[in-house]
Formats: structure tokens, sequence, C-alpha cells
């Protein structure tokens, strides 16, 4: 498990492990959190889900065509994109969003870099964010669970900021994701079988999530209650998109740091990164934002946690 | 003549401030939301650009090499003022749109990078010619940026809301959106240079 995810200089030993392949096992392992938010919000989110991963399949096929480059949708990257992309987003969004969301996160995310293996940043983060600062109001109109109408609710972590009485949700009602909040964030138990299921097949390392996790929660512990030492640290680490961010967008291959001691630094600055935003910053939530940040430190990280190479000076 | 109007015409296209030479981003960013204040900043910049080319290239052989900066500072800072004074008695909302862009003209990198490169080694017809040209340059990139800027994150043109029910794409009014359209713009532009190479 330990030297699974190094990499390093030749020789390498070949696996038959290719990328279209774990992309792919990403995606099965994310249906599961995808059909809990259909059935929690409505088929409305079906269809965010559907049109996000088409457009970013259309959007990969039509840059890659114009600037004669090999098509790879077939990879699974964009479809990943288009989920996750889809993940982070309201149930109740009017259709157009997740499709300029998908040509975004595909078009500037991804390929302006030089498609997979060159973004610096996460793509469907980077669409995430887009949409946030272009059209707030959409991207935080929550649909209220199991209500299957236009009935909005904030989420826990929006009324929390807005210094509302929150209403009391029990540690299982946010486990099995009845609450106001994106799609694919809300049902933290179909997430954590999706994680088991990378965990176990050894495509993501337990580092940066639990650590990721475990940050989070401490920095919550420490400082979000009226006193030192009195944060409900359990409501932070299952409320908002914390458990999405952490196993299925910090562990990006592509944006994250390569060595062990790199992904440590990342999952730490991850943490406090979002606990700072969620306590302190002017967003109820802060996990895309502290990715995306930890994303772009990553060059920084990787350089000064480089392996000693045997017989270097 | 023609050599003349060859300094006036490189600083549109082939030597562009903005998106050839990549100076002056600052004020770009901060000012391209609106056709209207990118075209304000960029005449008060022209006309700075002029009037300290001409002044720097006449005096150019009493400057002491060792203390030239700050004496082309104290020029530009001199025509600043005056474009900054005349700007708040004739165009007030203009002066409140640009707010402390307009002083900083003072340290924009286009002016001070024109006095230093070209005024103070060439004589006074070119100067003024070499600033007319990168002021225009300067102005056509800033309006043209501000356009775009000013139709995605505004859905106007102008002022004028042309489609109804375009909902305005926010992030492109803010300076992240201002980065995004110059970085864009330059990869297309050097993209057709290469092309055409």
């Amino acid at each position: 498990m330990k030297n699974n995810l190094n990499v390093n200089v030749s020789p390498h030993i070949h696996t038959n492990e290719s990328t279209a392949k774990i992309m792919w096992w990403v995606v099965a392992s994310l249906i599961p959190a995808g059909c809990a938010g259909v059935f929690i919000f409505g088929l409305n989110a079906l269809w965010v889900i559907i049109l996000s991963v088409l457009t970013a399949l259309l959007a990969e096929l039509t840059w890659q065509v114009l600037t004669k480059r090999k098509v790879t949708i077939s990879d699974g990257s964009a479809f990943l994109t288009g989920l996750i992309l889809a993940y982070n987003l309201p149930a109740g969004v009017p259709l157009w969003l997740p499709v300029v969301g998908a040509i975004f996160s595909i078009i500037i995310g991804k390929q302006i870099f030089g498609g997979l293996g060159q973004n610096i940043f996460n793509p469907a983060l980077v669409g995430r964010v887009f949409l946030m600062a272009s059209w707030p109001s959409y991207m935080t109109t929550f649909i209220k669970p199991l209500a299957y109408d236009t009935v909005t609710a904030a989420t826990p972590l929006a009324a929390l900021k807005e210094g509302k009485a929150i209403e009391h949700l029990s540690t299982l009602e946010l486990l099995l994701g009845l609450r106001g909040g994106c799609i694919g964030e809300v049902c933290i138990l179909a997430l954590l079988l999706g994680a088991a299921i990378l965990l176990i097949k050894k495509y993501i390392s337990w580092h940066i999530p639990v650590i990721y996790i475990a940050s989070t929660g401490l920095f919550t512990y420490l400082f979000a209650g009226k006193q030192l030492f009195s944060g409900d640290w359990l409501f932070h680490i299952l409320s908002g998109g914390l458990i999405l961010g952490a196993f299925f967008m910090a562990t990006d291959y592509v944006a994250t740091p390569l060595t062990r001691k790199g992904q440590v630094i990342f999952g730490i600055g991850c943490g406090l990164l979002t606990g700072v935003i969620r306590i302190w910053g002017g967003y109820p939530e802060g996990v895309a934002y502290s990715i995306l940040m930890m994303n772009a430190a990553t060059p920084f990280i990787d350089r000064y946690t480089k392996n000693k190479v045997y017989g270097a000076v | 003549m023609k050599k003349l109007f060859q300094e006036f015409i490189k600083g549109i296209i082939r030597e562009n401030p903005t998106f050839v030479l990549v100076l002056g981003l600052c004020p770009t960013l901060a000012v391209s939301v609106s056709v209207a204040n990118g075209l304000g900043m960029g005449i008060a910049a022209t006309f700075v650009l002029l009037g300290s080319s001409v002044i720097i290239s006449l005096v150019k052989k009493f400057i002491p090499d060792q203390i030239r900066i700050p004496c082309y500072i104290v020029v530009i800072a001199t025509f600043v003022t005056i474009a900054e004074l005349c700007m708040k008695a004739y165009s007030p909302v203009l002066d409140r749109a640009l707010g402390i862009y307009v002083p900083l003209i003072v340290v924009n990198c286009i002016v001070l990078g024109r006095a230093e490169a070209f005024a103070c080694k060439n004589s006074v017809a070119a100067s003024f010619f070499d600033g007319l040209g990168m002021g225009v340059g300067f102005t056509l990139a800033l309006m043209f940026i501000s356009l775009i800027r000013e139709f995605i994150g505004a859905g106007k043109i102008f002022g004028h809301t042309l489609i109804n029910a375009f909902e305005p794409v926010a992030v492109f009014g803010m300076p992240s959106g201002a980065l995004l359209v110059i970085g864009l713009l330059l990869g297309f532009f050097n993209y057709l240079k290469r092309r055409k190479a």
C-alpha cells in the first residue's frame, strides 16, 4: 500500500492498470452517491448529471477534433469531470448551468493547459468556482430533501453562517443525506461506500482524505464553538462537501502532490483552509476553494518534498 | 515622412503595448469593465504618452544619465496631473469610475517604457508619433478587451442591453475575468502569429 502511488524515475514495473481503467473505476465508485442524490432531490438532479457529463464529453471531443489532437474521450477523464461537476451543483439549477459549467471545466480548466495530466487545477472544481462566481444566486439555492418540488432549503452550513437557529439534524440524517446541499455531496454513506471501493482497489491512498478530514475536524473543534475546544466537529465533517471533496477531488492524480510527505502537507493545508473559510470567511462552504488553493501550491510542495534519490548528492 | 508613419503604425499591431509588449496590465485589468471606461483610460494615457514623449525627447540632452528615471517621472507626473484635473472638471462620472487608476498612470510601464526605450534616443517628431501610436494601440486594446468583458460580464454593449434573456457571466466583470480574457486573447494572437510565420 505504502509505495503504490509513488511515481519516480524509471525503471518502472509494468502493471495492467491504465488511466482509463482507473478513471472508469472512479466513475463507478461515484454512482451510489449520484443515485442517492437523485432519490433525495428528484429527477431534475438526474438531468443535471446527464447534461453535465454529455457536455463535458462533447466539449472534449470538439476541442480535440478542432485542434487535431488524439481524441481521448474514452479514457473516462472527461466523463469523470462532468460527473463531479454535476455532483457539485444544487439540484434545482436551470439546465443551462451544468452545460456552461462543463464547457468551462473542460476547455479552460483542462484543455487550455494541454489536456489530461497537464492541468494544474482540478477541472471540475474550476467549473464549480466559475459558476459560483458568475451566478451565485442559482448556486446557493438548494432544494429541500425528499420534497420533489421547488421548496428551497438552506444548507446546514449556510444556516450556521447566517446565525439562524439550526434545525436539529441528527447524525443519522446527515449520514443519509436528508439535508439541503449539492447533488453528490449529501449522502455520506454512499460516498463512503464509493471511497471504500477506491481504497480497496488501491486507486487512492488514505493519506490526503483522512488527513484532510481529520484536520478540518480538529480545526473546527478548536475554533468553531463559542469558546475554544467546543466546536461541533462531527457536524462540520458531515455537512457540506467535505467527504466528496476529500475522497474524490483532493485525490485527483494530476493536481495533487506525488510524495507521501507532500500529500500530508496537502491534506493539512486543505483542512486548515476549509476551516478558516467556514468559520471566518465570507462563504459558508470552503471545500472547493481550499482544494483549488492547495492545487496551486502543489508544484511548490512537490519541489520541497522530493524523494532523495539513492546515490545522489 | 514614411518613417514617421512607421513609428505611428507599429504601436497599433506589431508592437501593441498590451498584446505584444504586455505592458500596462494593471490599468487594463482594472478599468476594462466597460467600453466607456476603456476609452476614457485610453485617451488619458495617450495624452500623457504624447506629452511626456515630446518633452523628454526635447530635454534629453540636459538630463544626466544617472538620474534620468526621476526626471522622467517628474515630466510624466505633470501630464498625469493635467489629465486628472481635466477629467475631474469635465467628466466627473468617468473620473469616479476610473478612480485611483488615473493618478497611477504616473507609474504606468507603457509611459515610462516609451520614455526610456524611445523618447530619450530619438527626435521630437519620431517620439511624437511613437507616443501617439502606442497610445492608440493601448486604447484600441483596452476597448477591445472591455467590449468583450462588457458584453459577457454585464450583457451590454456601450451601456445598452442587447439581449434580455441573456444572463451575464458575472465573473467576467471581475479582475479574474479580465485575466482570463487577456490570456485567451494573447494565446489567440500568438497562434495567429505563429501560423503566419
